[in-house]
């Protein structure tokens, strides 16, 4: 097994006895890195440098037994929306082309206090908007199962590039899905955390009451280890929560019995793919015969999530993208009369197309005369699906259904079609609405042989429910293959 | 019920948005955006009468803290990401005239 096959727990443990090093491992992913990157574009930036330097530090405290933690050692990759200290963090955007932030985002710095090794920033969709990774400044990122496809988006970067071994684990960002459909595209783990579990200070925003920092990892061992470390109370984030319950490894137990498992019927209508529906419900049946309660329910209002969504999105888009006005940072356009035409024509250059179509939507619903019936009416609809879920939690624990209507697009198939795209949302966005966790784990692959999806989603608070049963489906799966073949 | 934008909504949306967009960018974002509310329209099947927006999915109280400054100076930094400054200050267009 070559060292860029381990999960981040494997390579640590190997680290922590003699068998390896934090910069063996770091050289070899960054090998891997030179040979395959210029194919698949999951990275913005690379530092290699840096990340050979933190190597050889964090190789020496954990030698001299500073160092302990289940990550310490290990190569992490960050999505480009996170800010860190002295490394240029561009949101996959023009407008940000060359901002280096003078600090770090907290999810990170519990990283580096956990020993992790920064290799660098992965591509994205441009502000975290989009499904594809396709709407980044900075060229689209490659399915590694089939560079013909996109690896989904908005974390497409991370996906992408712990399921090519480009590094051991990657954080992204999940505001509508942008964590766990791209896991499912890439055939990896991928976790989005009760709102307020880890801290979004430093992580640029897109929408603030929805978007949370997650784990992209290669096994649900991984996930529970990398979101023990990342999740803390935090002073500088007002919406972050103050939990005791985050020892999320305890959670990692072979076991599913009297497990109330709910199926929501309105998750497998009409525009589910029926390659990905058998599969999913392949995974509850196998969960069933090791002993949870396994039913169908109607969830309803599944519908209304998606323009509820997207009003809210676009709102806080609308708002939070304010800030980028060519004064402070990033781009200035070269050419203008007065203040407010730099601001315009900084911004009308900066920003890509979906961007300013979320801006535009956002401030015509926040708009005098329009407030009151597209903005708060799609906040009287969240407490409603809030409602729902409210209800289908007091019966189940945990509820199992697919993460995306399809496997991974072709590449160019999607951004033509706005609408269209928003709708492959439609499993993964109430989750945000709601606030609750969701994680999404590979569970087959289609005829094409791209990876399946399955997603469990929790009550707010119950992450440890689904480490436990997607740990539980992981050991009745087995391992899941690796992607097709060795590049370069 | 087809949503139309008209010439002025969409100039409008523009100042309040801070973009500046050419004539073909125009009528592009005009169709886009009636085509999203159209989709938007959508809630208003539901009624949601007596129902109270919700801004935040748990009860949250304002969080205060002690106003004392933890971080360092960054200032030399932070104005490094400037496109312009100049003896410690942002530089921006003249704003009057």
């Amino acid at each position: 097994m070559s060292i860029t096959d381990m999960t981040a727990v494997q390579l640590a443990e190997a680290i922590r006895a003699g068998r390896t090093t934090a910069v063996e491992a770091t050289e070899a992913v960054l090998t891997r890195i030179e040979a395959q990157d210029k194919i698949y574009n999951c990275y913005v930036t690379v530092d290699a440098d840096g990340a050979l330097a933190q190597a050889k530090e964090a190789q020496a405290r954990i030698e001299a037994g500073e160092l302990t933690g289940a990550l310490a050692g290990v190569p992490v990759a960050i999505k480009d929306n996170m800010c860190t200290e002295g490394m240029l963090t561009t949101c996959s955007s023009k407008i940000l082309y060359n901002f280096v932030p003078a600090y770090t985002a907290e999810a990170v710095l519990n990283l580096r206090k956990a020993g992790a090794i920064i290799l660098g920033k992965t591509n994205m969709d441009e502000f975290a908007m989009g499904s594809t990774t396709e709407t980044s400044a900075f060229g689209v990122t490659r399915n590694p199962w089939n560079t013909d496809h996109v690896p989904g988006g908005s974390s497409g970067g991370s996906a992408a590039a712990v399921a090519a071994d480009e590094c051991f684990y990657a954080l992204g960002s999940d505001t509508g899905g942008s964590i766990r459909q791209p896991a499912a595209y890439c055939g990896t783990v991928g976790m989005k955390p009760t709102y307020g579990t880890v801290s979004r200070y430093g992580l640029i925003a897109y929408g603030s009451s929805l978007d949370q920092i997650g784990p992209l990892t290669k096994d649900v061992t991984d996930c529970a280890a990398v979101l023990e470390a990342i999740a803390s109370h935090d002073e500088k984030d007002s919406t972050s929560v103050a939990r005791e319950d985050t020892d999320f490894t305890a959670a990692l137990i072979d076991d599913v019995k009297d497990m109330r498992i709910g199926i929501p019927n309105d998750y497998f209508g009409d525009g589910l793919d029926g390659e990905v529906k058998e599969a999913v419900l392949a995974a509850a049946k196998a969960l069933e015969e090791r002993g949870a309660v396994v039913e169908h329910f109607d969830l309803s209002l599944v519908e209304y999530a998606i323009p509820t969504y997207y009003t809210i999105a676009a709102a806080e888009a609308s708002s939070n993208l304010e800030r980028f006005d060519g004064i402070k940072y990033g781009y200035r356009t070269k050419d203008y009369a007065g203040l407010h035409n730099m601001y315009k024509r900084s911004r009308s250059e900066g920003f890509g197309e979906e961007v300013k179509r979320r801006i535009m939507l956002g401030s015509f619903v926040l708009s005098s005369g329009y407030y009151d019936a597209y903005y708060l009416k799609a906040l009287r609809v969240k407490a409603l699906i809030k409602k729902a879920f409210d209800e289908a939690f007091a019966r189940y624990d945990v509820i199992l259904g697919p993460v995306a209507p399809a496997t991974a697009p072709k590449l160019g198939e999607s951004l033509a079609d706005p609408i269209k795209m928003y709708l492959g949302d439609i499993y993964t966005i109430a989750v945000n609405l709601a606030g609750l966790p969701g994680i999404s784990l590979p569970c087959g692959t289609d005829r094409n042989g791209l990876p399946i999806g399955l997603q469990l989603i929790g009550d707010c608070f119950q992450e440890k429910k689904l480490i436990r049963t997607a740990y539980t489906y992981e050991k009745i799966r087995g391992a899941f293959p690796k992607t097709a073949k060795e590049v370069g | 019920m087809a949503n139309i934008i008209s010439d002025e909504t969409i100039e409008y949306v523009g100042i309040l948005a801070k973009l500046e967009l050419s004539d073909a960018e125009k009528e592009q974002a005009k169709s886009d955006m009636g085509k999203m509310l159209d989709y938007i329209d959508k809630l208003g099947e539901l009624d949601t009468e007596g129902v109270e927006p919700m801004s935040h999915v748990f009860p949250v109280q304002n969080v205060f803290r002690e106003d004392t400054v933890t971080n360092g100076d960054t200032r030399e930094e932070l104005l490094a990401n400037a496109p312009e400054q100049k003896d410690g200050m942002f530089v921006v267009p003249k704003t009057f005239a």
